[in-house]
C-alpha cells in the first residue's frame, strides 16, 4: 500500500510504459514469442501498479488531489511538472492500464499483419504513457505535451498495421487532430497571459486557474473557449468533426481501434471537464446550447449512419459517434448530474465498446470480412459462444438497463432536462427539445444494433460458411474479454462503483464553474 | 585601438585553422587528402572550447570610435556555439561526400571554413560596416562551394543563380546603409538607435531601412526573395546544401535581429507589420510549394523556406520600448533557430547517407527505408516530427516559442500570426508525415543497395537525433540559457 502523499508512485506509473517500450525496442529481433510475452509483462506490471495505486486511493477525499507532485520543469515559460490524481480521473486512468494490459494479452495470439510485435507494442506502450499522462497532468504545458505524444504512435499504428486504405486514415487522423490541437495550444497561451495580467502565480496551473474565478472579459472567454473547443471537439469526436473516426476506426488494427475508442476519445470529453469548463465558464455557458444541439445531432446523425452501413466494424466507429453524442450532451448540462453523466458515460462506452472493437477484429480473424452480407448470419450456430458475447456487448451498448450502458445515457437526459446555472431560465426549451431529440436517439440506437444482431447472429449460416470450421472464443480472448464483460455488468448493477468515485471530484469541479 | 585577442578567440582559431587546411591540402598525396576533415573538425572543438570559456564574460572592443564594434555578450556567445555545432555536424557530413567525389578537398574545406569565420563575426558585429563584412565573408565562400561540382551543370546553375542574386542583395543592402548613413550620420548600431530621425522616419529613411531588411531578407530565404534557394540547394553538393540551409539563414538571421532589435527598433512601428506580413508570405508559400516536391532536397528546400517564416514571426511583433515583447520575440528567435539547427542538418544528413552510392534523391526512394535500414529511418523520422513541431521534440518547443512571443503581444496581429502558424503547421506535417509514411508503409523497390553511409556520418546523425530528442524531454537545458541572452544582451 502506498501513501497518497506518494507522487513518485504516480510518476513511475505514467513512465513505466515507456521505459517498457524502450526495453521492447531494445530487444534481439527474431525472437517474436519473448517479446510478445514480455510484452504482456511490462504490462502486466503497469497494471498492477496501478491497481495498488487505486487500493491505496483515499476515496473518502476524491475531490482532493492526491499522489501529486510538484516540481519546475522549464523556468523561462514558468511550466511546472504538477501530476495527481482526484476521484475525475482515477477512473480513466485505471481504464487506461486495463484496456492496454488486455491488448497486450490479446496480441500474444492475434496480431496483424505484418506482424513485427517489437515496433507494435512498442508503439502501443509508448500510446499508454501519452494517454495515462493527459489524465493526471494538471500543469496545461505538461497536458499539451501528452496529449500530442498520443498522436505518433497511433499514426504509426494505423499507417503499419492497418487495412487497406490505412495511409490515407492514418494521415487523416493525424492532420485533423493536429489541426485542433495547434488552436487549443493558442488558446492555452492566450489564457496563461490572461492569468499571468490578473496575478496567479502559476499561470499554466489548472488547479489554480480553476479556483481563480472567472478569468477576463467575456469577448476573452469565448475566444479562448473557441480555440480549445476546436481541439477537444475533434478528439471526441463531435459532429461535424467525425469525419476522421470512421476512416480511422475501419482501418486500424484491433487493438488500436480498442486504445482509440476505449481512452483516445475519452481525452476530449475530459478536457472539455477539467479544462475547457472550470476556467472558461462563461465562454462554456455561452457555446454550452450550441454544444447540445452538435451532441444531439451526432447522436442521430450517428444512429442514421449505423442503419446503412455495410460493415461490421464501420458500423461500431459510427456508434461512437453517437455515444460520444450522449456523453456531450451531459457535459451539454453543465450541472453535476450532466458531468457525472458525461464522465460516468465516458467509462461505459469505453469497455463496452472496447469490447465490440475486440469482438469485431475476432470476426474478421474467422470470417477475413467485416460485410455484414459476407458473413450472412447464423453465428450463434457456427460459434455459440462468441455469438452470446456479441449480443450482451451489442445490447449493452444500445443501453439495456441493467448494463454499463444505460446509466450514462439515461443520466444524460435527465441532467439535460434542468441544465445548470442560468441555462435553466435562458434555454429551457432547447433543452426539452435536445432531451426528446436524444430519447428519439436511444430508439434509433436499439434499431440498428439489433438489426445487426439478426443478420449477423440469428439465421442460419450461409453455404460457404456451412462446412467451414470456425473456431468458438479461444482461451487468449477469455482473458481479455471476461474482464471488460464484467465491468459492464458490475457498472450496470453498481453504478455507484463509478458514480461515488467521481461524486467528490465533480462536486468541486462543478462549484468553480456554476456561480 | 586596443584589439581584446581573448574576444575574438573562437575567429582566430577558425582564421589558423583555415590556413592550416589550406597548407597541409598542398604537401598531401591525393589518398591522404581527406585528412583535412578532422583537421578542420580539431579546430572547430577548439574554438567551441574558446566560445565556452567566453560565456558571461561580456568582453568588447572598439575601434577608431568611441562605441564598441564588437561585442562577445551571451547572445552573440549562443550564436556562435550554434555555428560551430553546425560547422561540426556539416564537417561530418561531408567527410566521405567529398572524399569518394575527389572534389577539391583543401578548398572545399577552407571555403566553409572561412564561411563560418563570417557567421562568427555575424552576431558580435555592433556597426553596420562590420555587419557588412560578416556577411559578405560568409556569402563569397557559398558561391564558390555550391559550385564545386563543376561539371555538374545544376551545380553551375546553382552557384550562378545564388551569385547573381546574393550580389544583386548586397547591392541593395549597401544603398540602403549609405542612406542611413546619410540621415544619421553613423554607423554604429546603437548611435542609429538613439538618433532622433529613427523615431519617425521620413519616406525615405524609410526606405533605407527596408532596403538593408530586404538585404537580409535575401540571405534568409524570405519569400519574395527566396527564388535561389530551391535550385541552389538541389544543385550544390548536398553538403553545401545543408550549410547554406541552416548555418548561412542562421547568419542571416543573427544580422536581421542586430538591425531591426538593435540599429531600427525606434522605428519598429514601421517595419514590424511588413516583416510580419512577409513571415506569413513565407511560410504559407514555402508550404504549399513544398507539397508538390518529389525530390528531397528540393522538399527539404521549401520547407527550410517556410521554416524561416515561423523565424521572422517574432520580427513582427517587435515595439519600441517594450522590453519584455522584444526580449521575447528575440529568445523565440534564438531558439527556433538552435532546434532547426539540429533537426535541419540532421535530416540533411539522412538524406546524404540514402543518397551515397545510389544516387538517390526522389521520395519513392525512401520507399521501405524503415526495413532497409531501420535506424537512419528512426532518426528521420525524428527529425522530420522535430521540424513539424511535434513534442516530444525541441521543434515542438521551439514553435511553442514563437506562439508564446507572438500571443503575449497581446495584439491582434500577434494571434493571426500565431494562427497563420498554426494553419500551416497543419499543412507543414502532411508533406513531413508523407515522407515518414513512404519510409514506414511502403515498399522498398526489388534490388535497391543496401545503405552504407559510413560511420562518422552515422554519428553524427545518431548525436543529432539524439540531442533533438533529450532537448525535447527537457527544454530547460536550451531556454533557460537562451533566456539570459535578453534585449539587454544583444544592446551591450
Amino acid at each position: 500500500m502506498f501513501s497518497t502523499d506518494a507522487g513518485w508512485v504516480l510518476t513511475v506509473a505514467v513512465f513505466l510504459p515507456a521505459v517498457g517500450a524502450a526495453v521492447l525496442a531494445a530487444m534481439p529481433s527474431g525472437n517474436d514469442r519473448l517479446v510478445k510475452w514480455t510484452a504482456v509483462g511490462l504490462t502486466g506490471i503497469s497494471f498492477a501498479w496501478v491497481s495498488l495505486l487505486a487500493l491505496s486511493f483515499d476515496y473518502d477525499n476524491g475531490g482532493v488531489l492526491q499522489f501529486e507532485t510538484i516540481v519546475p520543469w522549464i523556468d523561462a515559460i514558468d511550466a511546472r511538472y504538477h501530476i495527481g490524481i482526484d476521484g475525475i480521473s482515477m477512473p480513466l486512468f485505471f481504464l487506461t492500464y486495463l484496456l492496454t494490459f488486455l491488448c497486450a494479452i490479446y496480441t500474444t495470439k492475434i496480431i496483424p499483419a505484418p506482424g513485427k510485435p517489437k515496433g507494435f507494442l512498442s508503439l502501443m506502450l509508448l500510446l499508454q504513457t501519452g494517454m495515462a499522462g493527459t489524465f493526471i497532468a494538471f500543469d496545461m504545458v505538461l497536458f499539451f505535451i501528452f496529449w500530442e505524444i498520443v498522436l505518433v504512435p497511433m499514426f504509426f499504428m494505423i499507417g503499419m498495421w492497418g487495412g487497406p486504405r490505412r495511409e490515407y486514415a492514418s494521415v487523416k487522423f493525424f492532420l485533423y487532430t493536429l489541426f485542433g490541437s495547434v488552436f487549443m495550444l493558442i488558446a492555452f497561451l492566450a489564457i496563461y497571459f490572461q492569468a499571468t495580467a490578473a496575478g496567479i502565480a502559476n499561470p499554466w496551473d489548472i488547479v489554480e486557474l480553476t479556483n481563480a474565478g472567472v478569468l477576463g472579459s467575456r469577448t476573452f472567454q469565448l475566444w479562448a473557449f473557441a480555440g480549445i473547443f476546436l481541439g477537444f471537439a475533434i478528439k471526441v469526436p463531435m459532429w461535424p468533426f467525425h469525419t476522421w473516426l470512421p476512416d480511422a476506426h475501419t482501418e486500424a488494427p484491433t487493438v488500436g481501434s480498442v486504445l482509440l475508442a476505449g481512452v483516445l476519445l475519452k481525452m476530449g470529453t475530459y478536457g472539455f471537464i477539467r479544462i475547457a469548463l472550470p476556467i472558461l465558464p462563461d465562454g462554456a455557458a455561452a457555446f454550452a446550447p450550441w454544444i447540445g444541439v452538435l451532441a444531439v445531432i451526432g447522436i442521430i446523425y450517428g444512429s442514421l449512419a449505423c442503419l446503412a452501413q455495410t460493415q461490421v466494424k464501420r458500423l461500431i466507429a459510427f456508434s461512437s459517434v453517437g455515444h460520444m453524442g450522449f456523453v456531450m450532451l451531459g457535459i451539454a448540462a453543465m450541472n453535476e448530474q450532466g458531468i457525472q453523466a458525461a464522465l460516468y458515460g465516458n467509462i461505459a462506452h469505453g469497455v463496452v465498446t472496447g469490447l465490440l472493437f475486440f469482438l469485431a477484429g475476432s470476426l474478421k480473424e474467422r470470417y477475413h470480412t467485416y460485410e455484414i452480407a459476407e458473413i450472412g448470419g447464423g453465428m450463434l450456430t457456427k460459434m455459440p459462444k462468441y455469438g452470446v458475447l456479441f449480443t450482451y456487448a451489442a445490447v449493452a451498448s444500445l443501453g439495456l438497463p441493467g448494463l454499463a450502458g444505460f446509466w450514462g445515457e439515461f443520466s444524460a437526459m435527465w441532467a439535460a432536462i434542468s441544465p445548470g446555472g442560468s441555462l435553466a431560465t435562458d434555454y429551457q426549451g432547447l433543452y426539452i427539445a435536445l432531451v426528446v431529440g436524444a430519447a428519439l436517439g436511444t430508439v434509433l440506437t436499439a434499431g440498428y444494433f439489433l438489426w445487426l444482431l439478426q443478420r449477423v447472429n440469428l439465421g442460419t449460416p450461409p453455404k460457404q460458411w456451412a462446412d467451414e470450421k470456425l473456431q468458438d472464443i479461444m482461451a487468449v480472448e477469455y482473458v481479455s474479454w471476461v474482464p471488460l464483460a464484467l465491468i459492464i455488468l458490475i457498472m450496470g448493477i453498481f453504478p455507484v462503483v463509478v458514480f461515488g468515485v467521481q461524486n467528490d471530484a465533480v462536486n468541486n469541479l462543478v462549484s468553480a464553474f456554476t456561480v | 585601438m586596443q584589439i581584446d585577442y581573448l574576444a575574438i578567440a573562437p575567429e582566430l582559431t577558425l582564421v589558423v585553422t583555415a590556413l592550416i587546411v589550406l597548407a597541409v591540402d598542398l604537401v598531401l598525396r591525393s589518398e591522404y587528402k581527406q585528412l583535412v576533415n578532422p583537421i578542420s573538425a580539431v579546430g572547430a572543438l577548439v574554438a567551441i572550447g574558446f566560445t565556452v570559456n567566453l560565456w558571461g564574460d561580456n568582453r568588447s572592443f572598439r575601434g577608431l570610435g568611441d562605441q564598441d564594434i564588437f561585442v562577445v555578450t551571451d547572445f552573440a556567445l549562443v550564436f556562435k556555439l550554434v555555428f560551430l555545432v553546425a560547422l561540426l555536424g556539416v564537417l561530418g557530413i561531408s567527410w566521405r561526400y567529398f572524399a569518394e567525389g575527389m572534389y577539391f578537398q583543401g578548398e572545399y574545406y577552407f571555403l566553409l571554413l572561412v564561411s563560418f569565420i563570417g557567421m562568427l563575426v555575424m552576431p558580435s558585429a555592433r556597426d553596420l560596416l562590420t555587419l557588412f563584412v560578416a556577411l559578405e565573408t560568409v556569402s563569397i565562400p557559398g558561391f564558390v562551394m555550391a559550385g564545386l561540382r563543376k561539371r555538374d551543370l545544376y551545380s553551375s546553375e546553382a552557384a550562378l543563380k545564388f551569385f547573381l542574386i546574393g550580389v544583386l542583395s548586397v547591392a541593395l543592402m549597401l544603398f540602403g546603409m549609405s542612406i542611413v548613413y546619410g540621415y544619421t550620420g553613423t554607423t554604429f548600431l546603437n548611435e542609429i538607435a538613439a538618433h532622433p530621425a529613427l523615431s519617425d522616419p521620413e519616406p525615405l529613411l524609410y526606405g533605407a531601412i527596408l532596403l538593408v531588411i530586404v538585404g537580409f531578407g535575401f540571405k534568409v530565404s524570405a519569400v519574395p526573395f527566396h527564388f535561389w534557394a530551391p535550385d541552389t540547394y538541389a544543385g550544390a553538393p548536398m553538403p553545401v546544401a545543408a550549410m547554406l540551409a541552416v548555418a548561412s539563414k542562421a547568419a542571416g538571421f543573427a544580422g536581421l535581429i542586430a538591425v531591426t532589435f538593435i540599429a531600427f527598433l525606434p522605428a519598429a512601428a514601421a517595419w514590424a507589420p511588413i516583416i510580419g506580413v512577409l513571415a506569413i508570405i513565407t511560410m504559407t508559400l514555402g508550404n504549399l510549394i513544398a507539397l508538390q516536391q518529389r525530390d528531397i532536397v528540393r522538399l527539404l528546400a521549401y520547407s527550410s523556406v517556410a521554416q524561416a517564416g515561423y523565424m521572422l514571426v517574432p520580427f513582427g511583433i517587435a515595439k519600441a520600448g517594450a522590453d519584455a515583447v522584444n526580449a521575447d520575440a528575440v529568445e523565440a528567435v534564438v531558439l527556433y533557430i538552435a532546434a532547426y539547427t539540429l533537426m535541419n542538418i540532421g535530416a540533411f544528413g539522412v538524406a546524404i547517407a540514402v543518397n551515397r552510392k545510389t544516387g538517390d534523391r526522389a521520395l519513392t526512394d525512401f520507399n521501405g527505408l524503415g526495413t532497409r535500414s531501420p535506424l537512419l529511418a528512426v532518426a528521420l523520422t525524428t527529425f522530420l516530427l522535430a521540424l513539424a513541431g511535434i513534442p516530444p521534440t525541441v521543434g515542438f518547443w521551439a514553435k511553442f516559442e514563437v506562439f508564446f512571443a507572438a500571443t503575449g503581444a497581446g495584439t491582434t496581429f500577434g494571434y493571426v500570426l500565431a494562427g497563420f502558424v498554426a494553419i500551416n503547421s497543419v499543412i507543414a506535417m502532411f508533406y513531413y508525415l508523407r515522407v515518414a509514411a513512404s519510409m514506414w508503409m511502403g515498399e522498398a523497390r526489388e534490388g535497391q543497395a543496401r545503405l552504407q553511409p559510413g560511420l562518422n556520418l552515422q554519428f553524427v546523425v545518431l548525436a543529432l537525433s539524439v540531442a533533438t530528442i533529450v532537448f525535447g524531454i527537457v527544454p530547460g537545458l536550451l531556454t533557460d540559457n537562451v533566456q539570459d541572452t535578453s534585449i539587454a544582451a544583444i544592446d551591450g
